[in-house]
């Protein structure tokens, strides 16, 4: 298919091609156009008796607006593909609109809305290495790093000696962002936060 | 970090569960003087079904298939007299993996002279009674045709009704209708509503029996006298397929048409046709005895045993790690 896109870019054709993917062809990951959306598969499940036909039951992630969809096809069938692909970005700021990433070997410019952005808004505050899902060339879906280092601007007062007990507490990081932090986490310290799950891994010593 | 992969992710306690099966399968078949075979599992010849993809390889520029089942080399066998017989090995199922299905899987195979497919149904209900009263799970085998079994869960007639009704059926049930679904293919809509809808309602710990399947889904069986069923059981647990037997079918004539039809639906389909087994036909026409046959899954078998969700579970290095 990138070949093909290639070919296209050097305007060696002028048809209109569109890359298919069979069932068999279907993993995690994989991007497809449905009803003119893209999507990517999350889940394939093979249903398959031993003397008849098969079928695949798949869950697919719309990329546009994150919700799920589940479809069942019956297996050697073709969809269409998404012409979406992921490259490595640097954040470089917002503008309050819109925000800017730049592709670090290219220097090639990219800017994305708060709906591309999503979630990834409160974790990135400059200079992160994230993934870009682009779709017909337009940024769908930044990606921030599993991990980011941030600072606390506002939590209550740390607890003297309660170093090892349970119990959180909220923390406001530099970014805006909201997250719970143990008792003795005080203002002014770096945390490490695992963006997928929003959780407090560990302080960061400096 | 990438995951490490050498390891295994089965117990040993499943492994030994899995030694002790086999040893107890291999007693049940002493007892009954059932003659264990090893037969290839390479050969020039493949599968021909439809819906079953062989991996290939090719020697000396010629292509070789890894067998799918070890079922046309058995009947070699048993077209050169002799007695009834059994097989345990692996077979190779190209396009299978999920939960319940892993490319390489354990295969019991076995062939009895002078039975029919019931009283083969008979002989495999008490193997899997006795290795589940070994394996301390109490379990019940019911017993359900399929015709029964479609009337009794989803309300229509399996061997008389239509792809309309079908369509129907699913909208009445609310079953998602898959994407590319044939208007003219009976048999893909029964097997959709069987795994969506039937099975389903199976009793989820136990065995059912479900045998007398509609004529057009016969693969190597024999059809009954009055042509509307094929003479084939499988058995599933829970909704899970664990085996597949039947009559086998005796008419070398017969066989060979039933390949070349399976040869044009593939060439259909978009698929290769496939090299048909000729000694394997040539054995049928030389005179095959009357008999019936069946082949279980054993990784399967060993999830029920051992009370596992998925294939991986009791497989030393499933298809990711191997």
């Amino acid at each position: 298919m990138r070949s093909f896109s290639v070919l296209l870019r050097l305007g060696l054709f002028t048809v209109i091609f569109m890359a298919t993917y069979s069932t068999n062809e279907f993993k995690n990951g994989l991007k497809l156009l449905l009803d003119g959306n893209p999507c990517s598969i999350t889940e394939n499940v093979l249903v398959k008796p031993g003397k008849g036909q098969a079928f695949n039951r798949v869950k697919m992630k719309n990329l546009k607006t994150g919700r799920t969809i589940e479809k069942t096809y019956k297996s050697g069938e073709s969809v269409e593909a998404a012409d979406v692909e992921d490259i490595d970005v640097e954040f470089l700021y917002g503008d309050g609109e819109l925000y800017h990433f730049m592709q670090p070997t290219s220097f090639e410019q990219y800017a994305a809305s708060e709906a591309a952005m999503a979630d990834a808004v409160k974790w990135v505050k400059g200079q992160e290495a994230c993934t870009m899902t682009l779709w017909n060339g337009e940024p769908l879906v930044v990606t921030p790093p599993n991990f980011v280092e941030l600072t606390i601007t506002e939590t209550d007062p740390g607890l003297k000696g309660d170093t090892a007990q349970g119990g959180t507490k909220p923390a406001t990081l530099e970014t805006g962002a909201v997250v719970k932090v143990p008792l003795f986490i005080e203002i002014g310290e770096v945390l490490k936060i695992d963006t997928r799950s929003g959780e407090y891994v560990s302080r960061v010593k400096e | 970090m990438t995951t490490q992969k050498w390891q295994s992710v089965a117990s040993l306690e499943v492994m030994q569960k899995r030694a002790r099966m086999l040893q107890s399968i291999r007693a049940f078949f002493a007892e009954r003087d059932v003659l264990e075979v090893d037969t290839p599992s390479i050969s020039a010849a493949a599968v021909t079904d439809r819906h079953i993809e062989s991996f290939a390889t090719t020697m000396q520029a010629q292509m070789f298939y890894l067998h799918t089942s070890p079922e046309y080399p058995m009947k070699r066998l048993l077209a050169s007299a002799y007695p009834s017989i059994y097989q345990i090995c692996k077979v190779y199922r190209r396009e299978e993996q999920s939960i319940y299905h892993n490319p390489e899987f354990s295969m019991l195979e076995w062939y009895r002279l002078g039975f029919d497919y019931k009283q083969l149904m008979q002989e495999v209900s008490t193997l899997l009674a006795m290795l589940s009263a070994e394996s301390l799970l109490k379990t019940q085998i019911q017993t359900v045709s399929y015709q029964q079994a479609f009337l009794q869960t989803v309300d229509i007639d399996p061997l008389n009704t239509s792809v309309e009704n079908c369509r129907a059926c699913c909208s009445r049930l609310q079953i998602e209708i898959p994407q590319g679904m044939a208007g003219d293919n009976l048999d893909e809509w029964l097997d959709w509503i069987l795994t969506q809808a039937v099975a389903p309602a199976f009793n989820k710990n136990g065995f059912t029996v479900l045998y007398d399947y509609p004529a057009s889904q016969c693969a190597l069986a024999s059809i009954s006298a009055d042509g509307r069923v094929a003479e084939r059981f499988e058995i599933f647990y829970g909704e899970l397929e664990l085996a597949n037997g039947f009559n086998e079918l005796t008419d070398g004539a017969e066989q060979r048409k039933r390949f070349e039809s399976d040869n044009k639906k593939r060439q259909l389909a978009g698929l290769d046709a496939m090299p048909v087994d000729e000694n394997f036909l040539q054995a049928l026409e030389a005179g095959f005895p009357k008999c019936a046959g069946v082949a279980i899954g054993l990784d399967r078998l060993l999830m029920v045993l051992t009370g596992k969700s998925t294939i991986s579970e009791v497989l030393a290095f499933p298809f990711d790690r191997a």
